[in-house]
């Protein structure tokens, strides 16, 4: 981790170039400087809460509605002003928009009427695409009369239809049930790599960008976080911002010490290496999958400092399934609450209990420093 | 570790992203400013043709003639003198025949009593000012040269008037009592109507929404069976009943039909069913949970009634009373029909100006009318904007159970309405089918040979249902392509918002006050335009912008339940905006689009207000016939030619009924599931 945050410097090679985009409403500012590269044939996922610019940023891309300052760079051809109609993309939206009063192949077909396509041609690769998205037998058919996740593929195989360079979608799968949901990730990654397309998915689903993505981009009002593959924004956040909405975390407040070691009240911990000055007020996090369950009961002290052991007592025990989520509580860090995911495993082999008192590891590898949000400051 | 970045809060200086138009854009822009310049020609130019007129006068100067007089054997031995001091001197020209309009002219004769066209005595006359004019026969005199004239020249020397800006006509206006009673007149019948109607209409509406009575779908066909007849009528029908020769004469007791009697229950049936649509519409959507909560509190029905059914349905009350409000104050025909002695504001615009032929006085009192028009107006939109609000929110229709004393007690409520709607119907054609009422009742086709009347005959008949068909074609064309480009067009906020604010500004203008600002901009002999005055153009376009707000927020509506993304997917899709507007909007709004010809075919078919100061022989309408048989006393082919106007449009209706179903029944497939 440790990246600078903002990427400022778009590399030269990128295909699609977004360069300081800035995006006003009125008084209020949804896109703050703002700026990207995506690679050619590259799967990137806008991943941030709600209102937070993805969608704004999108449509920016797709020149429907234009950024108010910045560059916006295609195919090595600046579109910063273009209208939609002389850019290169295919879009779905969260509504899909297909059009309900023409059959599923003059759907398709909509687009490549007028490209210098004989009819003959234009069939073939409706055929080619019905195929492609699995919907063959659905051609003659109305948007009506097919479920959610059909509607989602027709919008689909309309938007790739002209072959564009970029497929943008806008929520593409939030209007369906988690099942389809799960099932249609895959089909839609697996398309996008058959195609080589460049995409482009917005999406407030964490579990849908880290499965699905190349590279994650994690925005947070109108400002870019992190740009990372969906390893380095799970496990090397660059914010606290992205460590607390990605996934789960532990968050305990602290103070710096030197570059390798941290404090929680009078415990010190080592942890990676940090830029913070000492004495500096943060918040040190780890993922309550990474700490680790010990056998013995009472670690020796030498041990215990060098290897970040601590005796905790097991307050709560929660089943989900593949793993035990605890809740325990340390003297070591003023008696705040610190959240375990302890696999079935290791429960078993410990044979934890509540009210239990254990010793648990808080490996320094996984232990990370941030500086104290604003308003806590 | 990183230091946060502090929060960037404001947009560095530089210049802002100004988008390229693509081809549509400009497409799409251009349209729209045609169709705004269409409403500014057809709408705002002619509204302030009429507003500065309100503010003309014109006035007969005599300071700046200078005349002299010679003796019998034509030597001018006495000096010239001012035309005014002659004037003072003897009175012979009182100052009120001064104040005139601009086509006012006054012979220079009257000034001398004793003028005589055969006398050998020679005249003299000049302008004192560049500005001065006066005729001699035709020939207009603007300079200061004296022209020397025999007696028998001299009588035909006409003075002109000028023209100066000012309130003068509003001041003779309010200091006229005949004239401006006509205010508290036309309000008196306004607010009596609309009180009469809206209880009416509510307890109608009210049966059909939440009693379980029988007959329902007849009685909601009855209610809106008045739409399709002129609003005058109901008057023609009154006259029947209550008239000289009525056969209920006695049901008034000695009182006038003609009068606010007349005009407030000709008003109750012709605003009816407008009345009703509304209130019908906010009984129906009221939630019937609230009701369910009232039960299982045991409110007592009538405090149900007060505190659920009312403020459920209270815009819808408001909302209905304002229109019924603008259409009673705004009708012409009615009051033209019935109102007899008793003046109002439409009526009187029309005497002044085809009565009088005094436009200025016409104008004024078209300013008057339109300030409650405009308030009535604009009190609809702000509630019809918060019923909208109502309807978002989600709620259960309420179904009503049966109970005999209340579904009889509607039945015959109901019943009672029907009759008078049915009766006021009946009546008419019973009139138009007799020999001569009340002396020979026999039947007889005699009063529909139209061509023996005047009125127009048949042709009238004829050239309405072209008016109706070109309005309604023409129309729908504009107003639906209008809302489109204004609502799916990208950027450009002010230009549509101005567009916005032209589309509803017809709304607040009354006929009589639209046709009358359509002499002034288009009868003007300096406007290019003037040669579609007296033609059937002028009638399509004034009835098109006459009824233009209703169909253009029929459109918008219809429009914001598309997707706003499928002009995003078409543009994406590289395909013309055309394209997606021939190949999806247009068929997935056609119902709507069917709506809002009907609309305009109905309503240029009944229409009176407006285009009663702008047909000619040549062009007269079955609505203008009505009203002019009516006036010539012809009141049986009157009464046959209005139940002309019904059928056509309840034909025209049924039409309607088919070529909708028959398109749904077509489109079924992609509209259902
Ligand atoms: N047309 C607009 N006018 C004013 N503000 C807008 C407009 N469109 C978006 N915003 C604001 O800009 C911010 C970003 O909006 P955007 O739609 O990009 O969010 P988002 O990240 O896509 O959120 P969601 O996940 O809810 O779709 C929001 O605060 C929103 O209120
Ligand atoms: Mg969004």
């Amino acid at each position: 981790m440790n990246q600078p945050k903002s990427q400022k410097i778009v590399p030269e090679t990128a295909y699609l170039k977004i360069e300081n985009i800035w995006k006003a409403f009125g008084s209020f500012l949804a896109l703050k400087d703002v700026s990207l590269g995506i690679k050619e044939g590259e799967f990137v996922c806008f991943l941030g809460p709600s209102g937070c610019g993805k969608t704004t940023l999108l449509r920016a891309i797709a020149g429907l509605d234009l950024q108010t300052q910045g560059k916006i760079e295609q195919a090595g051809k600046d579109v910063s002003n273009l209208p939609p109609s002389e850019r290169d993309y295919g879009i779905v939206f969260q509504s899909y928009a297909l059009f309900p009063n023409l059959t599923i192949e003059k759907n398709i077909a909509f687009g490549l009427e007028n490209t210098g396509r004989d009819k003959l041609e234009i069939a073939q690769r409706v055929a080619e695409l019905l195929e492609l998205v699995g919907l063959s037998e659905q051609a003659y058919k109305y948007p009506a009369q097919l479920s959610g996740g059909q509607q989602q593929r027709i919008a689909l195989a309309r938007a790739i239809a002209t072959s564009p360079g970029l497929l943008l979608l806008d929520e593409p799968l939030s209007a369906l049930d988690a099942k389809v949901r799960v099932h249609l990730r895959h089909e839609i990654k697996a398309l996008q790599q058959k195609l080589g397309v460049t995409t482009v998915m917005v999406t407030h689903d964490q579990e849908e960008a880290l499965s699905m993505a190349d590279r994650i981009v994690v925005m947070n009002h109108g400002s870019v976080e992190q740009v990372g593959t969906p390893n380095e924004v799970y496990c090397r956040p660059a914010t606290l911002f992205v460590a607390d909405f990605i996934g789960e975390m532990n968050q305990l407040r602290g103070f710096a010490k030197n570059a390798r070691e941290v404090a929680i009240g009078t415990t010190t911990l080592a942890c990676n290496k940090h830029g913070f000055p000492e004495d500096d007020d943060i918040v040190i996090t780890i993922r309550p999958e990474d700490i680790v369950p010990h056998s013995d009961t009472e670690p020796d002290p030498k041990a215990a400092q060098e290897g970040n052991l601590f005796e905790a007592r097991l307050k709560e025990m929660e089943f989900l399934g593949s793993f035990w989520r605890c809740r325990m509580q340390s003297e070591a860090f003023d008696d705040n609450e610190i959240i375990a995911d302890l696999s079935i495993n290791a429960v078993r082999r410990l044979s934890l209990r509540c009210d239990q008192i254990l010793t648990i590891e808080l490996p320094a590898a996984h232990l990370l420093a941030f500086a104290l949000p604003v308003d806590q400051a | 570790m990183t230091v946060p970045q502090p929060d960037v809060d404001t947009l560095p200086a530089g210049p802002i992203i100004k988008g390229k138009l693509s081809r549509d854009d400009i497409l799409m822009r251009g349209g729209m400013a045609v169709i705004a310049l269409y409403l500014v020609i057809t709408l705002v130019l002619p509204l302030y043709a009429m507003f500065s007129k309100s503010f003309s006068t014109y006035r007969i100067e005599l300071t700046q003639y200078e005349v002299q007089v010679s003796d019998e054997a034509g030597q001018f031995n006495t000096p010239a003198f001012i035309l005014a001091n002659l004037n003072q001197q003897y009175n012979t020209v009182p100052k009120e025949e001064l104040s005139t309009g601009s086509g006012g002219r006054l012979g220079a004769t009257k000034f001398f009593p004793d003028f005589s066209f055969r006398s050998s005595v020679m005249y003299r006359i000049r302008n004192l000012h560049d500005a001065g004019r006066f005729l001699i026969g035709s020939a207009l005199k603007d300079d200061t040269d004296w022209h020397e004239l025999d007696s028998n020249t001299f009588r035909r020397v006409q003075l002109r008037p000028v023209k100066s800006t000012g309130i003068t006509n509003f001041v003779n206006y309010f200091s006229t009592p005949a004239l401006f009673n006509s205010i508290k007149n036309s309000l008196l019948i306004s607010i009596i109507s609309t009180i009469i109607t809206v209880t009416l209409a509510f307890w109608f509406a009210y049966a059909l929404n939440r009693s379980c009575m029988r007959f329902k779908g007849m009685f909601r066909l009855i209610a809106m069976a008045p739409i399709l007849v002129p609003s005058l009528l109901p008057g023609i029908a009154l006259v029947y009943l209550f008239g000289a020769q009525g056969i209920l004469k006695g049901l008034l007791f000695g009182a006038s039909i003609y009068g606010p009697i007349g005009i407030v229950i000709g008003s109750v049936f012709f605003t009816f069913p407008h009345a009703f649509l509304i209130i019908s519409t906010a009984l129906a959507i009221s939630d019937a949970r609230l009701y369910e909560a009232a039960v299982s509190l045991k409110a007592s029905p009538w405090r149900t009634f007060w505190t659920v059914t009312i403020p459920g349905a209270r815009y819808g009350l408001i909302s209905a009373a304002f229109v019924v409000f603008n259409l009673v104050i705004t009708d012409f025909g009615l009051p033209k029909v019935i109102g007899g002695q008793f003046n109002v504001l439409a009526v009187d615009i029309y005497k002044q100006v085809i009565g009088q032929q005094n436009f200025e006085m016409g104008a004024v009192v078209s300013v008057v009318l339109i300030i409650p028009a405009i308030f009535a107006f604009a009190i609809d939109r702000l509630v019809q904007s918060k019923q909208v609000a109502l309807l978002t929110a989600r709620s259960v229709p309420f179904a009503p159970t049966p109970s005999t004393k209340r579904d009889s007690i509607f039945l015959i409520y109901c019943s009672v309405i029907g009759l008078f709607v049915v009766g006021i119907l009946a009546i008419c054609q019973f009139a138009a089918l007799i020999k001569f009422w009340p002396y020979d009742l026999s039947l007889s086709l005699n009063n529909y040979q139209f061509d023996k009347m005047d009125g127009g005959g048949w042709r009238a008949y004829y050239n309405s249902i072209k008016l109706a068909l070109l309005t309604a074609v023409i129309g729908t064309s504009i107003v639906f392509f209008g809302a489109y480009l204004v609502d799916k067009s990208n950027g450009f906020r002010g230009g549509r918002a101005v567009f916005q604010m032209f589309a509803m500004l017809p709304m607040a203008i009354p006929g009589m006050v639209l046709g009358l600002a359509y002499i002034f901009f288009f009868n003007n002999p300096d406007n290019p335009l003037n040669t579609i005055y007296g033609t059937m153009a002028i009638l399509v376009v004034c009835t098109v912008t006459h009824f233009y707000t209703v169909s253009h927020l029929t459109a918008v509506t219809a429009l914001k339940q598309m997707d706003r993304e499928f002009e995003s997917v078409s543009a994406s899709l590289k395909q013309p905006t055309i394209k997606l507007f021939s190949r999806v909007t247009i068929p997935v709004c056609m119902p709507t689009i069917l709506d809002i010809s009907i609309y305009l075919f109905v309503n240029a078919m009944t229409t009176v207000s407006a285009v009663v100061f702008l047909y000619s022989p040549k062009t007269a309408l079955a609505s203008i016939a009505v009203l002019n048989m009516d006036d010539a006393g012809d009141i049986a082919p009157a009464a046959a030619m209005g139940m002309m106007i019904f059928y056509t449009n309840a034909a025209a209706r049924i039409l309607h009924l088919i070529i909708s179903k028959g398109f749904l029944k077509r489109t079924q497939a992609w509209r259902e599931r």
